[in-house]
C-alpha cells in the first residue's frame, strides 16, 4: 500500500481531496468504429463519457456542502488519453471541476482495463503525494469499454475499501454510506476514506456547464502528466502491459427494419401471426 | 488438478441457469473444477456431480457475503493457486465482473467481460460497442478470467451421478483488509417471471405505458417472458429499476423482443439491439425504434398488447 494512504481517519468538519475519473469517448450518438491493427477504438467525435458526468456531479455536491474550493476542497478531474482527451478536462472544468490533471504518453495507447488501471493507480498516487487523496470518483463504466473494470482494478491496485454502483452516496466522520442496487435486493455499504467509489446514473441529476462556467474554466489549470512523472515504466502500459489482446473485430451488419404496419383494428393479430411464423409462440 | 475453474457466488439450493451454462462451457474447455461462496447444499452438491464436477471448493469462512466483492478476489485467487486452473469462468453480473477484475490484479491475469462464446483454445468471443461489433479477444498471460454473459450456450444435460470431493480453501488472513462493508439489505419482492437478462423472452415498456403495465405483463404471461422497461419508465417509478435495459441497465439478447411505448434512443438500443426478434409497439410513426424492428406496429400499445394476448390465449385453445 501507498504510504500516501497512511492518513488518520477524517474528522467531521474537514475538507475533501476529490480525484473525478472522467474519460474521453467516442460519442455514442455517431456511429463508432474500431480499426487498425490493434482494433481499437476510432476517437474522432469524442466527448467526456456522459456516465463519468454523474461522478463529477457528485464530487462537486460533496465539495459545495463543505464550502468548496474556498474552504480548501479540491475536485480534479483526471483523464489518460491522447491528446484529444484533454477534452475531456476541459468539459469537466466548464461543468465545475476546479483543477485538471491529463496523463498523456503516446506508450499508453491501447492500454486494456489492467493497464489503464495501472496507470490510473500511478496518477492518483501522484496527486497524493503533497497532500493525500480522500476519494476517487468514477463512473459506472465507460462508454466505449463498458467493462466497468476499472474502478474494481483501481481499488485493488490502491489497496483501497472499493464502494461500486453507488445509487447514493454520503460522507460523514471520514466515513462514506451508499446504497448499491442489485436484482434481489438492495444494500447500504459503509467504508472508511480513503476510498474508490463508482456510481450510477440513479445518484443524481449532472448540471450543465452555464456561461459562467465556460468562462472560470479558461483560467483553470490542466496539468500534463507523462507516464516518468508518475513513475510508470512505458513497458507495463498500452499494447506491451495490456493482459489482455483484441484479435479481430468485425462490423456487424446494422439491423436493417423489417415489416413496419399500421393499426387498423387487427395488428395484435398480425402480431401473433408474424409470431406463428416465426416459431416463437 | 483441473485446468479450468468456474466460480459460483453462494449457488443456494439448486443451480441457477447461467451457472450450468458456465459448467458447460468448462466442460468443453478441458477438467472442470467449481469453487463456491457460502456453504455447499446437498442438492447443489448432487447437481454439480451429475455434470461431471468430482471436485468442489469451499472457503474456509462464512463472512464473505459481509463485504464487497475485495474478500471473495482474495478467496477466489487462493483457490486458483489450489486447483492449478488457467482459465476462471464466471458470470457476467456487476459483482462478478468486479471480482474477476481484482482476481485479474491480484493473479497478474488477462480479463475478458461479457463473453458470448470460448473457443477450445480460450479465444473469447464478445460483441461491443453497444453490439455494433464482434471481437474475438485473447489472455495474453497464464491464467484467463472470463466473465460470460448468460444465454451464450445451451446447458448441457447432466451426465450422471456423482458426488464431489470438497476441498476447503483457506480465505487468506487479510482478504477483508480495506474492504467495504454491506452493513444492510432490503430484500426485493420477486416477480416470479423469468431473470430479465436470462428470459427467451422480453415485453419491455416506456412513457408510452403511462404508468400502467398491466396489458405487458398479462402479454409476458401468456409468451413466458420477462418484464423491461425503458429510463423513462423506471425514473417515473412505475416499475423497479432492475427492470431497466440500456446503457445503464440490463443488456438482453432475448429470442423475441417486444418494445412498447419506447422512443428507441440510442441508449435503449445498446441493451437490447442483439435481440434475435424485434418487435415494436409505437403510436408514433417516426420512432426510431422502427428502424432495428423485425416486424413494428404503428399504433396504440392500450389495444395491441391485448388484442394480441388474446389471440395467443384463443389459438391454445
Ligand atoms: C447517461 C444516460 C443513460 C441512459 N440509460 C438508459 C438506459 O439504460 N435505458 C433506457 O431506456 N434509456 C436510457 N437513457 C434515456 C434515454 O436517452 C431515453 O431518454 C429513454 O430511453 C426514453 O424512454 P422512452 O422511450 O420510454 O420515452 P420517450 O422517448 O418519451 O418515448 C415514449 C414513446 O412512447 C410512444 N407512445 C406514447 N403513448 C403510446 C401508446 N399509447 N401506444 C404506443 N406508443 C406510445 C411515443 O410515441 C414515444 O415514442 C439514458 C440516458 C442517459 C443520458
Ligand atoms: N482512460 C481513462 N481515463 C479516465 N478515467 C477512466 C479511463 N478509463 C476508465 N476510466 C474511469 O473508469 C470508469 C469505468 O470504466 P470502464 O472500466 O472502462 O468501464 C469510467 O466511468 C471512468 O470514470
Amino acid at each position: 500500500m501507498n504510504r500516501a494512504w497512511k492518513a488518520a481517519s477524517k474528522t467531521v468538519e474537514e475538507t475533501l481531496k476529490i480525484v473525478v475519473l472522467v474519460k474521453h469517448v467516442p460519442d455514442a450518438q455517431f456511429d463508432r468504429h474500431l480499426s487498425g491493427e490493434h482494433n481499437t477504438t476510432d476517437r474522432a467525435e469524442s466527448i467526456l463519457s456522459e456516465l463519468d458526468e454523474y461522478a463529477l456531479e457528485a464530487a462537486l455536491q460533496l465539495a459545495e456542502a463543505r464550502g468548496g474550493e474556498a474552504a480548501g476542497n479540491q475536485v480534479i478531474a483526471l483523464t489518460m488519453g491522447p491528446a484529444a482527451a484533454v477534452n475531456a478536462v476541459k468539459k469537466a472544468l466548464q461543468i465545475g471541476a476546479f483543477s485538471g490533471v491529463h496523463l498523456s504518453d503516446d506508450a499508453l495507447a491501447g492500454s486494456d482495463a489492467a493497464a489503464t488501471s495501472l496507470a490510473l493507480a500511478a496518477a492518483v498516487r501522484h496527486l497524493g503525494a503533497e497532500a493525500p487523496v480522500d476519494l476517487v470518483l468514477t463512473g459506472m463504466a465507460s462508454t466505449d469499454g463498458e467493462t466497468s473494470l476499472v474502478p474494481a482494478q483501481l481499488a485493488e491496485r490502491l489497496g483501497l475499501p472499493q464502494v461500486t454502483f453507488a445509487a447514493t452516496l454520503d460522507v460523514a466522520e471520514g466515513r462514506i454510506t451508499a446504497r448499491r442496487d442489485g436484482d434481489a435486493h438492495s444494500d447500504t455499504i459503509e467504508a472508511p476514506l480513503p476510498a474508490v467509489v463508482s456510481v450510477t446514473d440513479q445518484i443524481n441529476e449532472p448540471r450543465y456547464p452555464n456561461f459562467k462556467g465556460i468562462m472560470a474554466a479558461k483560467k483553470k489549470k490542466v496539468a500534463t502528466l507523462s507516464l516518468a512523472d508518475v513513475g510508470v515504466d512505458a513497458a507495463e502500459v498500452g499494447h506491451s502491459g495490456s493482459l489482455t489482446v483484441v484479435e479481430s473485430a468485425e462490423a456487424r451488419p446494422p439491423r436493417t427494419a423489417g415489416t413496419i404496419i399500421t393499426d387498423e383494428g387487427d395488428a395484435g393479430i398480425q402480431l401473433v401471426d408474424f409470431l406463428a411464423a416465426q416459431k416463437l409462440l | 488438478m483441473a485446468n479450468v475453474l468456474v466460480f459460483i457466488d453462494n449457488p443456494g439450493a439448486a443451480l441457477k441457469k447461467s451457472s450450468l451454462e458456465l459448467l458447460t462451457i468448462a466442460s468443453t474447455l478441458g477438467d472442470a473444477a467449481v469453487v463456491i461462496s457460502g456453504v455447499l447444499q446437498d442438492g447443489a452438491a448432487a447437481e454439480l456431480g451429475a455434470h461431471g464436477i468430482s471436485t468442489v471448493y469451499v472457503p474456509s469462512t462464512r463472512d464473505l457475503d459481509d463485504y464487497l466483492t475485495g474478500p471473495k478476489a482474495a478467496y477466489l485467487a487462493a483457490a486458483v493457486a489450489a486447483s492449478g486452473a488457467s482459465t476462471v469462468l464466471l458470470e457476467n453480473s456487476f459483482d462478478a465482473k468486479e471480482i474477476a477484475g481484482r482476481l485479474g490484479i491480484k493473479l497478474n491475469a488477462g480479463v475478458i467481460t461479457d463473453v458470448v462464446g470460448v473457443d477450445a483454445d480460450g479465444t473469447a468471443h464478445k460483441s461491443v460497442l453497444a453490439g455494433s461489433y464482434t471481437t474475438t479477444a485473447k489472455s495474453r498471460t497464464g491464467v484467463s478470467v472470463l466473465t460470460v454473459k448468460p444465454n451464450s450456450v445451451v446447458p448441457a444435460e447432466p451426465v450422471g451421478e456423482g458426488t464431489p470431493e470438497i476441498v476447503t480453501v483457506e480465505v487468506p488472513a487479510d482478504a477483508a483488509a480495506n474492504a467495504a462493508r454491506i452493513t444492510g439489505r432490503t430484500e426485493k419482492p420477486a416477480s416470479g417471471r423469468p431473470e430479465l437478462t436470462e428470459a427467451r423472452v422480453v415485453v419491455a415498456g416506456g412513457r408510452g405505458v403511462d404508468g400502467d403495465f398491466g396489458p405487458l405483463e398479462e402479454l409476458a404471461d401468456v409468451l413466458g417472458g420477462a418484464i423491461g422497461a425503458s429510463r423513462a419508465a423506471t425514473d417515473a417509478g412505475w416499475i423497479g429499476h432492475d427492470a431497466q435495459v440500456g446503457q445503464t441497465g440490463k443488456t438482453v439478447s432475448p429470442q423475441l423482443y417486444i418494445s412498447a411505448g419506447i422512443s428507441g434512443a440510442i441508449q435503449q438500443k445498446s441493451g437490447m439491439q442483439t435481440s434475435k426478434v424485434i418487435v415494436a409497439v409505437n403510436k408514433d410513426a417516426e420512432s426510431p425504434v422502427f428502424e432495428i424492428a423485425d416486424f413494428g406496429i404503428i399504433g396504440d400499445l392500450f389495444k395491441v398488447l391485448p388484442q394480441a394476448t388474446e389471440e395467443i390465449k384463443k389459438r391454445r385453445g
